[in-house]
């Protein structure tokens, strides 16, 4: 008799048994949980330089853009309207049209072939442009340093390194792919009038050995008119 | 009381002599400070016909690109700088042949920036300037301008927008060499560009870009390795050089 009161006094507790149990499960599933958001967030940081929106949303409406398409067989640019849909907002729409010029290069067939795609394009900035000292200068612009609705532009393009690094070496590939930048950017906003290249967001003295990025492009003197050359 | 020397008493005659002497001497000396305006010995008489005048210093400088460090861009089994410095060897001596001056800014695999290009090509005060590249893409050859506006030359122009000031004399040499070319049977694509080196020469400046030949087979790449197609290219713009050279020496 005092030995099984002896043995039932050390016996765990029902309740403690079911107790660590559960307490064993949670832990089990905050671990596995934990370890899914950890993942995830892995997954979000490799993928982060990539997290800019370089689709419009599907809600915007398809919209024509024209784009002016290098040939390397004449040293031409080519216009050619695409239907695609495109944000209200200027600096969107420029990258997604830019992007989609780009794409045309990227493609196995292509008349001027550049890798890289649409991603090449990091940002477009659009600024007010620059005035020379004589000339006046709104007061809306002068004021906050941001674009007026009515002035001309200053468009940023920055490329990225990746992009720079490809492209073939070349006068004449590396000029119609910055003049088919520049046009095309003319073409579907019609107050960019000059445009700055950047890659990886530091000035580049060329983009692939040959063609000067130091200094500003005219975007007018892109687009090509009926039946000439650039 | 003793006798005073009047200052007024006779004059000694060696004393007169002596001044009219002085005088005479004075007035010889004189004569020639006075009409040195008017030649004392006659000229010799003009000659009836001038010299012919010396005909301007005529000098191409030859800058092949890249080189160095810099190999430029690939094309097939050779880089870039290598295809450049052989083409501008063999047309340095097609025009040492026909007369021409010729400066090169490299002789040798040596890397150059921009700017020490521009400097050898402005102290040779050149009559044409041609920076030689090639490249992959395209066919035939590809001359291009400096996409600089004109601009009226200056005593001090800037360094980055030299060449504004000579953009219509190179128009008219890229016109010229395009219709070298055209005639000696190659395929020709004109062009403006922003290319640093061009853009701060003072001379009559073209970058002339070498690409595969078009009737090349399924590699292109071999025409920068056929010695015929360098060859017809350094011919037909020596041919231009000179035929350039003689329309910079009419009068």
């Amino acid at each position: 008799m005092s030995a099984r009161f002896q043995i039932s006094r050390f016996r765990v507790p029902r309740f403690q048994t079911i107790l660590f149990s559960v307490l064993v499960a949670a832990s089990a599933i905050m671990g596995g949980l934990l370890w899914r958001q950890l993942d995830r967030a892995h997954q979000r940081l490799l993928t982060g330089e990539d997290s800019a929106p370089t689709q419009a949303p599907q809600v915007a409406p398809a919209e024509q853009a024209t784009l002016l398409v290098a040939n390397d067989a004449d040293n031409s640019l080519l216009t050619q309207v695409e239907t695609l849909p495109l944000p209200q907002d200027t600096g969107a729409r420029a990258r997604l049209i830019l992007g989609k010029l780009l794409d045309l290069y990227a493609a196995p067939d292509a008349a001027h072939p550049v890798p890289g795609g649409s991603a090449s394009i990091a940002q477009v900035f659009l600024l007010p442009a620059p005035t020379l000292p004589g000339e006046p200068k709104s007061a809306e612009s002068k004021a906050s340093g941001a674009p007026t609705a009515t002035g001309p532009l200053l468009a940023v393009v920055n490329l990225t390194g990746t992009f720079a690094a490809g492209h073939p070496s070349g006068i004449e590939t590396e000029n119609l792919t910055l003049q088919s930048i520049s046009g095309t950017l003319h073409a579907n906003l019609p107050r960019v009038t000059e445009v700055r290249f950047l890659v990886d967001g530091q000035s580049r003295p060329t983009l692939a050995g040959h063609a000067d990025l130091t200094g500003t492009y005219l975007a007018a003197d892109a687009v090509p008119t009926e039946g000439a050359h650039p | 009381m003793g006798m005073k020397n009047s200052p007024k008493g006779p004059r000694n005659p060696l004393t007169t002599l002596l001044c009219v002497s002085t005088g005479a001497v004075i007035l010889l000396l004189a004569i020639p400070l006075v009409t040195a305006q008017a030649p004392l010995v006659p000229l010799p008489a003009p000659p009836t016909a001038p010299p012919a005048p010396q005909p301007p210093r005529f000098v191409v400088v030859l800058d092949a690109a890249h080189g160095g460090d810099d190999p430029g861009g690939p094309l097939g089994s050779q880089p870039e700088k290598a295809f450049t410095l052989a083409l501008s060897v063999r047309l340095r001596s097609l025009l040492g042949a026909r007369g021409i001056q010729v400066l090169t800014t490299r002789e040798s695999d040596a890397t150059l920036d921009t700017n020490r290009r521009a400097e050898i090509a402005n102290h040779a005060n050149a009559q044409a300037c041609l920076s030689l590249h090639a490249s992959m893409t395209g066919t035939g050859i590809h001359v291009f301008v400096s996409a600089l506006a004109p601009a009226p030359a200056t005593r001090f122009p800037a360094w980055k927008t030299a060449q504004a000031a000579s953009i219509t004399r190179s128009l008219a040499l890229a016109g010229l060499i395009n219709a070298t070319l055209k005639q000696a049977g190659m395929t020709v694509a004109l062009g403006r560009t922003a290319l640093p080196a061009v853009d701060s020469m003072t001379c009559p400046a073209l970058a002339i870009e070498v690409a595969p030949d078009p009737s090349a087979g399924a590699n292109p790449a071999d025409s920068f390795s056929d010695p015929a197609y360098q060859a017809r290219i350094a011919e037909a713009l020596a041919a231009a050089l000179l035929e350039w050279k003689t329309e910079a020496q009419q009068p």
